[in-house]
């Protein structure tokens, strides 16, 4: 049975994108058939991010409103086998997420894929929440500042309140919390909330943290996933999301600051 | 922080502050969430009595639960608008002691 992940935040800029482009490479890397979805109507990027732009012809909607099939609309992966990319229009309107629609698209894809991931547009509004309705499991992404820890709180709410598993009461959706833009250094001179903080503020598990890097704005420049920088602490940080997101015990990798020289550390830098 | 800095207390730690703001707004939303729901059928009915004996403007009446870490607070505040007692507000406050 596939599992359907919404990557979500409620703040904007944290990182959504990046981690869903990232998350689904390194599920389709280990072998797992997996759909990548961008539920932002009107502002899609994540066929940018995943290097797929020029190859967009029918998008979310055309399938919602059955312009086009699914088969049409899925873009195969440039790097990977086993994953497909299916992008959000760019002149529609978010309306055009309806819960009936969005489920027989999901149902669909359910027959074929092991993992379907949800890129969530930022905001609570119609398009996130349609992104995360039909979730079983949500990754949280937060940045180590106000007031994204407080839209990420506030998103939790909705998790837990407005999904379809909420409405049924089902088995609620299993949230993971994954920290970006992670500044070690920035954390111990006590500039900057640090893991333990976020935790015990939001209270949901920890699938990871991805230290701030140079890297994943080169990588989106180049329309390359970061994940696949393997020689990278962000690339080398999502492959340990992905592994312990599928079980596996991996120590958090990067979290603490790097050994300054005793000159730079009386002086500061 | 370098030692310099420590030695020179030229930074305040912001994260701790940061922190401190955050629990604080996730206390005031969860006693939100968590406040009793009778509220709005306890102002309909104070109303109701009140304004058998008094004019009173419904707008301008409050009605909230404090919570401290010993006792809940309810305070309502019910302003008189009637001929006989002109504006002026008054302050009825009950607390009743509630462990929880």
């Amino acid at each position: 049975m596939a599992k359907v992940i919404v990557v979500t935040s409620g703040k904007g800029g944290v990182g959504k994108t990046t981690t869903s482009a990232s998350i689904a490479t390194g599920l389709a890397k280990r072998g797992h058939k997996t759909v990548v979805i961008d539920f932002d109507v009107g502002l899609r990027n994540l066929d940018l991010i995943m290097g797929c732009e020029r190859r967009v012809v029918y998008d979310f909607v055309n399938v919602l409103q059955n312009e086009a099939n699914l088969k049409q609309a899925l873009i195969k992966d440039k790097h990977c086998d086993n994953l497909f990319v299916l992008p959000a229009s760019q002149t529609r309107d978010k309306d055009a997420l309806t819960p009936e629609g969005v489920e027989k698209v999901l149902n669909e894809l359910r027959e074929n894929h092991d993992f379907i991931v949800c890129d969530s547009p930022a905001g609570i509004e119609q398009g996130a929440v349609m992104a995360l309705y039909f979730a079983d499991e949500a990754i949280v992404v937060t940045n180590p500042e106000v007031s994204s820890v407080r839209d990420s709180d506030r998103i939790l709410g909705i998790l837990s309140a407005k999904s379809k598993r909420a409405a049924e009461n089902q088995e609620p959706i299993k949230e993971h919390l994954l920290i970006t833009r992670y500044s070690p250094e920035r954390v111990s001179s006590g500039e900057m909330l640090s893991i333990t903080d976020i935790q015990e503020l939001l209270g949901v598990k920890l699938v990871g943290v991805i230290p701030e890097s140079q890297t994943v704005l080169q990588a989106s420049n180049s329309g390359i996933p970061v994940i696949h920088m393997n020689d990278s602490p962000s690339g080398q940080a999502y492959e340990d999301v992905v592994a312990r997101f599928l079980g596996e015990e991996r120590p958090m990798r990067f979290v603490e600051p790097e050994k300054k020289s005793f000159l730079k550390r009386l002086f500061g830098t | 922080m370098s030692i310099l800095d420590y030695l020179l207390k030229r930074k305040k730690k912001s994260a701790n502050i940061a922190k401190e703001r955050l629990q604080i707004i996730f206390a005031a939303e969860n006693m939100d969430k968590n406040g009793p729901d009778f509220l709005p059928e306890l102002k309909r009915e104070l109303l109701e009595v009140i304004s058998r004996y008094v004019a009173v403007d419904q707008d301008l009446i409050q009605v909230n639960v404090e919570r401290d870490s010993e006792c809940d607070i309810l305070e309502l505040n019910i302003p008189l608008s009637g001929s006989h007692i002109k504006q002026k507000n008054k302050v009825a406050k009950a607390a009743k002691a509630a462990s929880h």
